[in-house]
């Protein structure tokens, strides 16, 4: 798949919560293809501390609008310096990076898309494509507070959706993996979030016999598979998430 | 447009800009976004006789205009290059270079020697400044004795355009130049990066798996001009500048200072069209001063 560094437009900037923000992006010309699990390294101006790139993984594609949504977690100089964005303002980015997730062969599949925090954004990528494709994922988003579930109205167009939060604040109280929707019966899940709760996810896909992708967040530079910074331990030997991920199956990751 | 071919020993560049090894990848990762023949070469990553897993996650830290790295030298061998890597790059029209590590004299002379035997690469880069790795690497850059044993080993067994790629972390970079020409270096490359740390101190503890890494991006810049003003006033070879380059003026300081070619690394990261940039940016430069050739700038400083 064809890669580019693009100018693209801010359309809306759209406070989600005090820590998060919603970019809704266009071009003049039509975005190329890109799939569910990509991402966007996208160069920061004007924040001194900020050298690299910082990569963000795609939240949605409005092909009507012919939009790319961008969902950032504002947690240090540059990701803060996103959020004083205006409409209006161009953003370098080099997309779409990484590989995407393995989508199901059969649209009756069972699916479960898990996403935690920040990590919820690729998720509502996929099940928008998942359910294009005549699938019914069933969406499990976990938080700290009902301040960090993001996007909820969203997600509902594709999907059953069920919240946990782990001061109860929205839907049930815990973690994602404590959640009742896992007394039900799955094919495939999918997940990205805190590594803990990958981990803890992973653990529960195994124990059931479940395939299972995540989608890694390793420190990265240049995005492209060029410098190996973001290396993770897989039984082929270390491999960027970059490029061979940022999603991998549970298989062949030493979790 | 100005004449912008320059010569390392015997390679001719159809100008003197080149990709600094480890952050070009094999040059394929950045063909979307330029023509790979547009430049003056590329130096591949660094390669070694044995496959090498490289140093732990993490192995990046952010730095002010900068950052540090630790990878290591991960790579999977010479043989692995040879049989896959090579057919992928080729017929790339542009001087394909790889760098080539190791941990001993033979280790570096018996992986340069399969590279010889590869039609289509007509140079290599010896990396004795790698700051990652215990064993080798940077152990025989920072010494003259080492130097001098790494080249002649090479020198015995490779005959084609030898650089070597030499280390900031030193008393005298001159020195270590001139070591190197004497035993038949056809050109010196300078600098790679320089040692440094970082700390998270909310844990208490180095952000790099293995402590220390090696520092690049614009804010080395002023150190590498520096190191490579008073090398290429040291030897008679071609000299290749790197280090913090990003533009085309910086590119054309590094000429002014005496480099005869230019490597452009970290940059890399932030535009992967950099390279073509600074070519194009160095064409205009030189026409915009009535410059017909390359050479009226490189070394004018004196």
């Amino acid at each position: 798949m064809k890669k580019f560094i693009l100018d693209l437009r801010v359309q809306a900037v759209e406070r989600l919560s005090e820590r998060h923000i919603l970019l809704k992006l266009t071009h003049q010309n039509t975005l190329s293809e890109m799939l569910p699990g990509q991402f966007v390294e996208v160069r920061v101006d004007g924040s001194p501390n900020t050298f690299l790139r910082r990569p963000i993984s795609i939240n949605y594609i409005d092909r009507e609008h012919n939009e790319l949504w961008l969902l950032v977690a504002m947690v240090g100089d540059g990701t803060r310096q996103l959020g004083r964005l205006q409409v209006g303002d161009k953003l370098n980015c080099v997309l779409p990076l990484g590989n995407g997730f393995t989508l199901p062969e059969n649209p009756s599949e069972r699916l479960l898309l898990v996403g935690g925090g920040v990590g919820l954004a690729p998720m509502l990528c996929l099940g928008a494509h998942l359910a294009s494709m005549g699938c019914q994922p069933v969406f499990l988003l976990g938080g700290r507070t009902k301040n960090d579930v993001l996007e909820l109205d969203i997600f509902k167009r594709y999907g059953r959706v069920c919240v946990t939060t782990e001061d109860g604040s929205l839907g049930e109280q815990g973690f994602v993996t404590n959640h009742s929707v896992l007394k039900e019966p799955f094919d495939r899940i999918y997940t990205c979030g805190p590594t803990p709760m990958m981990k803890a996810v992973a653990r529960y896909a195994r124990e059931n016999g479940i395939g299972c992708e995540v989608s890694l967040e390793n420190l990265m530079a240049c995005g492209l598979g060029a410098c190996l910074c973001c290396v993770e331990k897989t039984v082929d030997g270390n491999l960027c998430v970059c490029k061979d991920g940022p999603v991998f199956n549970i298989q062949r990751l030493l979790w | 447009m100005s004449n912008l071919q320059v010569n390392i020993g015997a390679l001719a560049l159809k100008n003197p800009v080149m990709t600094a090894s480890g952050t070009f990848g094999y040059g394929l990762e950045f063909q979307d976004f330029m023509p790979l023949d547009g430049l003056g070469g590329i130096i591949v990553k660094g390669t070694t006789l044995k496959p090498r897993e490289g140093n732990d996650y993490p192995r990046m830290a952010e730095t002010a205009s900068g950052m540090l790295n630790c990878v290591g030298l991960q790579n999977k061998g010479v043989d692995y290059f040879c049989e896959h890597i090579y057919p992928q790059i080729k017929d790339i029209d542009t001087n394909m270079i790889v760098n080539v590590s190791g941990s001993s004299p033979e280790d570096y002379a018996e992986c340069a020697a399969r590279i010889d035997a590869l039609e289509r690469i007509p140079a290599i880069e010896l990396n004795i400044s790698c700051p990652n790795v215990k064993d080798g690497g940077m152990a025989f850059g920072v010494t003259c004795a080492g130097a001098e044993s790494v080249v002649r080993a090479v020198r015995e067994r490779y005959h084609k355009t030898l650089i070597v790629k030499l280390s900031p972390n030193v008393t005298n970079i001159a020195d270590i130049a001139r070591v190197c020409e004497a035993q038949g270096a056809d050109s010196v490359s300078l600098i790679n990066t320089l040692m440094g740390m970082a700390v998270d101190i909310e844990h208490r503890r180095p952000l790099l798996s293995i402590g220390t890494g090696g520092l690049s991006g614009s804010c080395v810049k002023p150190v590498a001009l520096r190191m490579v003003w008073q090398v290429a006033k040291a030897v008679k070879i071609p000299v290749v500048g790197l280090g913090g380059i990003s533009t085309a003026t910086d590119a054309i300081e590094f000429l002014m200072a005496g480099a005869t070619a230019i490597e452009i690394g970290t940059a890399n990261f932030l535009d992967p069209a950099v390279t073509i940039k600074v070519r194009d940016g160095i064409d205009q430069w030189l026409e915009r001063h009535g410059c017909k050739d390359i050479h009226e700038i490189i070394g004018c400083l004196g």
